[in-house]
């Protein structure tokens, strides 16, 4: 640096760091020309900025309040290479459909790049705690939505990711081609812990691979845990003898303290069990013990992603469920439940294809029309199981399976136990309705369009799978999603 | 009893064209087949015996039926099972795995329970097979 240049950097220094309020951009939140480093984490944030309040000014004020800044100028920030520690918007684009002429008032794309040391190893707490902290409540932003995130590979690598993941849990549980069967018992409240187990056993006889317990069963006045554990087990072990399969149940082991969930985990391993299950509401630190814990008790660890609707679901305000997709793999659980597209919950199928790829794909390129906005490298992070739940009956299986692919576990509750002829016939229909469709798929047949023929044809043979599909055949739910992707894929034309 | 390890253990016995288009299927995916048989099909019996090697340079699904057809004349007792191992990077593992051969009279799985402290149980299955009456 030369003399001359050292002189002007002490004068814009003075200037900068004077006692008083500065804008962000100018507290150097906003770096136009900055191009993000490979060990770089960057956010995408949806921003609506208040009336007046200028889009790169809204994005450093998001960039600045999600790391260093505060809301006035301090002396200290020059005891620190805070350049470096200060996040950089380096990008603003408007969302397309929104602003003047449209129902949507303004909305802007920001593009945030964050220093890799400004976050503790293997930590989702600590990561989150910085991206979400604060800045969601900023008042300068009318809303704020986090629509995406860039994990860089050095990050990657602190994380211990899915304690089975994919690969290993189809073969322990020697389970392949097909997506797993399951179902949640049904009434999720109330049952004894001799009658819950009765459904299990007749859901899993009939031909499911898991049932499950629903997020809100935990040890009530109804059923104390160890009653369920002990029935439940029972059952999956007599199901076991009665297929020669390997079975399972999600016993969720979700309670007030840590102390609480290890020692639910531990009765679960005693007893023989495969896998256990989580609630999203105990926090990430606590789905991290438990990944480290399913790790190295040979247990596969299901995530049901209770309370996410709260933030993910509406455009403007939150996160997308595609960013709790990534730091649930990083954190390590082994299932989550992801969206089914035709079912009777939240789900576009583009944004549903994204979230699923970011679950089971190595890697995954940037695809606006899927709601990605970044490449993503897993580094060979193992991949995560998304489960498919809610509202889908087995009229659907042709439609699932090419929306969904094959690596997922395909959920039917009321699907199941709602069945005219009982459980077992409910769980049978299911899985003669999904090992027809694989197969048909495999023989090379147009099943998104074959596919209601195909099932119609089992359902010859297969009695309970016709009153399945008598059943249930109009059943669908066709409302408009709330949560889309914003790019639609248009033809380029040759020029 | 019947047992139902395999993808397609809820349909009728595959017959030999739906097998050959199994295996064509697999081919196509640039997996290796290979033939797998046993007599006894515990769930955690994992390492069937292996009839030869996987068929990496097999191109026609014929030659697998052949061998299929070969493995079932020398053991018509025992299941056999056709696996289509994929070796792409983060999958290399079993991507398909279904039966081609039952025994004419299936074994069954009995349930031992072990009583522990308080209502707790160990479980563990035993095969038996035909003509077995009692634990050994």
């Amino acid at each position: 640096m030369s003399t001359a240049t050292a002189e002007t950097g002490k004068r814009q220094a003075r200037g900068r760091y004077d006692a008083g309020v500065l804008k962000y951009r100018e507290m150097g939140y906003w770096q136009p020309d900055y191009v993000p480093r490979d060990t770089d984490v960057i956010a995408l944030f949806r921003i609506t900025p208040q009336e007046g309040v200028e889009p790169e000014e809204a994005a450093a004020a998001v960039a600045g309040e999600s790391s260093t800044a505060t809301w006035t100028v301090v002396w200290t920030d020059r005891l620190t290479a805070c350049d470096a520690y200060r996040a950089k918007a380096y990008r603003v684009d408007p969302v397309p459909n929104t602003g003047p002429g449209t129902r949507t008032e303004q909305q802007y794309f920001a593009y945030i790049a964050y220093e890799l040391d400004l976050f503790e190893e293997g930590s989702i707490a600590n990561l989150t705690a910085s991206i979400i902290g604060n800045v969601f409540g900023f008042k300068p932003l009318k809303a704020l939505r986090l629509e995406d995130m860039r994990i860089p590979v050095a990050y990657v690598k602190t994380f211990q990711g899915p304690a089975t993941g994919i690969v290993v849990e189809r073969e322990r549980l020697d389970k392949f081609g097909r997506p797993l069967l399951g179902a949640t018992t049904k009434p999720k409240l109330g049952l004894s812990g001799r009658n819950y187990g009765r459904v299990v056993y007749e859901a899993l006889k009939g031909g499911l691979d898991f049932v499950k317990d629903d997020e809100n069963i935990n040890s009530q006045p109804f059923m104390h845990w160890r009653d369920r554990f002990l029935f439940v087990m029972e059952a999956v072990n007599r199901a076991s003898a009665a297929t020669g399969e390997v079975k399972g149940h999600y016993l969720n082991v979700t309670a007030a303290t840590m102390e609480d969930m290890y020692e639910r985990a531990e009765f679960a391993k005693e007893l023989g069990s495969v896998i256990v299950m989580i609630d999203l509401v105990i926090g990430y630190t606590a789905i991290q013990s438990m990944a480290k814990w399913a790790r190295r008790n040979d247990m596969i660890l299901h995530l049901h992603r209770a309370g996410h609707s709260t933030y993910t679901r509406q455009k403007n305000h939150g996160i997308a469920f595609r960013v709790i997709s990534k730091w649930m793999r990083l954190a390590g659980v082994d299932h989550i439940h992801a969206g089914t597209v035709v079912g009777k919950l939240e789900g576009d199928p583009a944004v549903i294809a994204g979230i699923y790829d970011t679950l089971r794909e190595p890697f995954t390129p940037a695809n606006l029309g899927h709601g990605l906005f970044f490449d993503q490298d897993w580094a060979g992070m193992r991949k995560v199981m998304p489960v498919a739940s809610g509202g889908i009956h087995a009229g659907q299986m042709h439609q699932l399976i090419s929306y969904l692919g094959e690596d997922v576990v395909l959920q039917f509750g009321g699907g199941t136990i709602g069945h005219p002829h009982g459980i077992e016939a409910g769980a049978q229909a299911n899985r003669v309705a999904l090992e027809a469709i694989i197969q048909a798929r495999n023989e090379g047949v147009d099943i998104w369009n074959e596919g209601p023929e195909v099932l119609e044809k089992a359902a010859r043979w297969c009695t309970p799978l016709r009153a399945a599909l008598e059943t249930w055949r109009d059943v669908t739910f066709d409302y408009t999603s709330t949560d889309t992707v914003d790019f639609v894929p248009t033809a380029t034309p040759a020029s | 009893m019947r047992i139902t390890q395999g993808t397609f253990s809820f349909l009728p016995d595959l017959t030999d064209a739906q097998i050959r288009a199994q295996v064509d299927y697999a081919l196509r995916q640039g997996w290796a087949p290979s033939v797998e048989f046993t007599d006894d099909p515990h769930p955690r019996n994992t390492y069937w015996e292996m009839w030869g090697l996987p068929m990496f340079e097999v191109q026609d699904a014929a030659a697998v039926l052949y061998e299929i057809n070969a493995c079932r004349k020398a053991y018509p007792d025992r299941y056999i099972r056709v696996n289509a191992f994929d070796a792409t990077r983060g999958f290399e593992s079993v991507r398909l795995s279904f039966l081609v051969n039952r025994p004419p009279r299936e074994p069954r799985f009995e349930l031992i329970r072990t009583e522990g402290p308080g209502r707790s149980v160990r479980y563990s299955l035993r095969t038996v097979r035909e003509n077995e009456g009692a634990p050994e």
